[in-house]
């Protein structure tokens, strides 16, 4: 991926890019997030869920970043 | 106004002094040049990780963000969280996007999206069309931040009513305007190096300081759930319910597309040195995400202090709520804080909204060999009469008006989405089918918009962009985000008007750009001749 060879031209294609797709999805199945029970340090699972999928999202496209570099 | 006194000296100087950064930034990474829109407009094209991380971050979570979504979760509970999934999703959505509309740009010298459509479609028409769009959606967001600079005046009794109430409000964005006009991109890219880091301050000591002085976070949630509880509004609480849900989930989904194509968010990509750097900041930007989530839950703290709104105006719940907790000093900085968070987006924008007029409107209609020096003059010259157009909004109109008409931006300006977005990847749509599909949207967006009503600020159109299905006719109570519909309208008849204008033989424009340009990066050969009609 990081390579590229002399004389074809760069790309953005890679397989990794489908990890892409998983930060994109979560955070909009609210039946995932929308409840009460079970809470974390006082918040409801509806808001430590949510702030949990920002860190998906960071692994995620660092992730693609490192491997298609 | 007395007891506001150390409030208003901490606001005060640390807004003079960041005011004085902003002319200084002229000098800042000085170029041979500053009249060029590259150098003016772009900061000479050349911002590293950092910087790029600083100035998108301050440009995107804006100062009115920080007042306008803690009071969506005060008013409604959880429907107002959905900025937090937004903000998320819409890295991972523009990842390979962008980094397409850098290359492509870098390679021609554009500096617009309206730019990129022009070289792509070889259409002026779907130019014009994309660039008053990015204007149109752009001035009430300029003017929106001066919403989130009024709430804080008011909070520390300095605004009221009749003109000379308005006087420190005006001061501020004449102060704006000047350094803006004087050093281009390069100050709100200094400036938001200070911004963020006071913001990043005084979260967290709010979320940390606050909660322990209410109890704790079950007992802000408690708080929070009684007073939604008590409310005779089927719509609010702490969780969603079964009408709300596609609307949260369509209204981030819908808000995370229309995001970086909004010409201010366009500026600060092609502001970075090369794709890199934009790789790198797609996943290093959702840290604001999180300042955003806590940001959101001050909502919450503050209906668990009890705090009323001054007025019927909710955006000031939050700077009533660093008054009432922090300690006087303190809150001052908070107040900076925000008042500042409000001049980097607004210098962000208006530039923006300059560059497009300057390219795609002067240059393409007015005078077609403008030179560099030109394109900068005017840029410079429009970025002031925008500040000022602003500024009336504000004070001439109702402040609703312009979070109405920026409501009204969000889905309008995701009406540009197939002409620039996925232009970028294909050119199968037609230039004709393009048009089409941006008038049917447009049309179809502000109709949904127009009967949308809103008993809470008793509007009758225009009440929010919550779309309620019954209304075509579909026996439900849900709602919809009207820009996703409005997009899935220009999409369907843009793909239908491009195989019957195929079919009917029409002449498309040409293509100035070639597969490869958009995987170009630092370094590789540029087209030199930036005058965009005569590149094809």
């Amino acid at each position: 991926m990081t390579t590229r060879e002399p004389g074809r031209p760069r790309t953005d294609r890679s397989p990794w890019n489908w990890l892409l797709v998983v930060p994109i999805v979560l955070p909009l199945l609210t039946f995932l997030f929308n409840s009460d029970e079970p809470r974390l340090l006082g918040f409801p699972l509806f808001y430590w869920l949510q702030i949990a999928f920002i860190a998906v999202g960071v692994t995620c496209t660092t992730i693609v970043y490192r491997m298609t570099k | 106004m007395s007891d506001h006194v150390t409030e208003i000296v901490v606001f005060t100087a640390l807004f003079l002094a960041v005011s004085g950064m902003g002319f200084v930034a002229a000098r800042w990474r000085r170029p041979d040049d500053l009249l060029s829109l590259h150098e003016w407009g772009l900061g000479g094209r050349s911002f590293g990780a950092w910087i790029t991380w600083f100035l998108i971050g301050g440009d995107l979570y804006t100062a009115y963000t920080f007042v306008a979504v803690p009071a969506l979760l005060f008013g409604a509970g959880a429907a107002g969280f959905f900025a937090l999934p937004y903000t998320v999703i819409t890295y991972p959505i523009v990842f390979l996007v962008m980094i397409r509309l850098w290359s492509v740009s870098h390679v021609h010298g554009l500096v617009t999206p309206a730019d990129f459509v022009r070289l792509r479609f070889g259409s002026p028409t779907l130019a014009l069309l994309v660039a008053i769009t990015g204007i149109v959606a752009t001035m009430p967001y300029i003017a929106l931040q001066l919403v989130g600079i009024e709430a804080v005046l008011k909070t520390m009794g300095v605004s009221g009513s009749g003109l000379l109430s308005d006087l420190p409000l005006i001061i501020a964005f004449v102060i704006l305007a000047a350094y803006t006009y004087q050093s281009g991109l390069r100050a709100p890219a200094l400036i938001a190096f200070v911004k963020d880091i006071l913001i990043y301050l005084v979260i967290l000591v709010a979320v940390v300081y606050i909660p322990a002085r209410l109890g704790g976070w079950p007992a802000i949630f408690g708080d929070a759930q009684a007073k939604f509880a008590a409310t005779p509004a089927p719509g609010d609480g702490v969780l969603l319910n079964a009408n709300n849900q596609l609307q949260y989930v369509t209204l981030a989904l819908g808000s995370a597309l229309a995001l970086f194509l909004y010409p201010h968010s366009v500026t600060g990509v092609l502001a970075s040195r090369n794709r890199d750097v934009i790789k790198r900041n797609m996943s290093a930007l959702p840290a604001y995400s999180l300042l955003l989530a806590l940001i959101a839950l001050l909502g919450y703290m503050a209906i668990a202090a009890g705090v009323k709104p001054i007025g019927t105006d909710v955006n000031t719940v939050v700077p009533q709520l660093f008054d009432r907790m922090f300690p006087d000093w303190f809150a001052g900085v908070a107040f900076a804080a925000v008042g500042i968070g409000a001049l980097v987006p607004a210098a962000i924008m208006s530039i923006a909204a300059a560059n497009l007029f300057t390219r795609n409107i002067y240059r393409e209609y007015v005078n077609r060999d403008a030179t560099d020096v030109q394109e900068a003059k005017v840029s410079k010259l429009v970025s002031l009469v925008v500040k000022v157009g602003a500024v009336l909004f504000i004070l001439l109109i109702d402040p609703q008006f312009s979070i109405d008409l920026q409501l009204i931006g969000g889905v309008i300006i995701l009406q540009t989405l197939p002409s620039v977005a996925l232009g970028l990847f294909t050119r199968w749509f037609h230039r004709g089918g393009l048009i089409a599909g941006w008038v049917a949207g447009m049309g179809a967006g502000l109709a949904m918009l127009y009967v949308i009503e809103n008993p809470a600020t008793k509007h009758a159109h225009f009440g929010g962009s919550a779309f309620p299905l019954a209304k075509l006719g579909l026996d439900t109570r849900m709602t919809v985000y009207a820009g996703f519909l409005a997009l899935i309208v220009n999409l369907v008849v843009a793909a239908l008007a491009t195989l019957a204008a195929r079919a009917l033989g029409a002449p498309d424009g040409p293509d100035g750009t070639r597969p490869d340009q958009y995987t170009a990066d630092e370094g590789d050969p540029r087209v030199k001749d930036l005058d965009l009609s005569s590149s094809t």
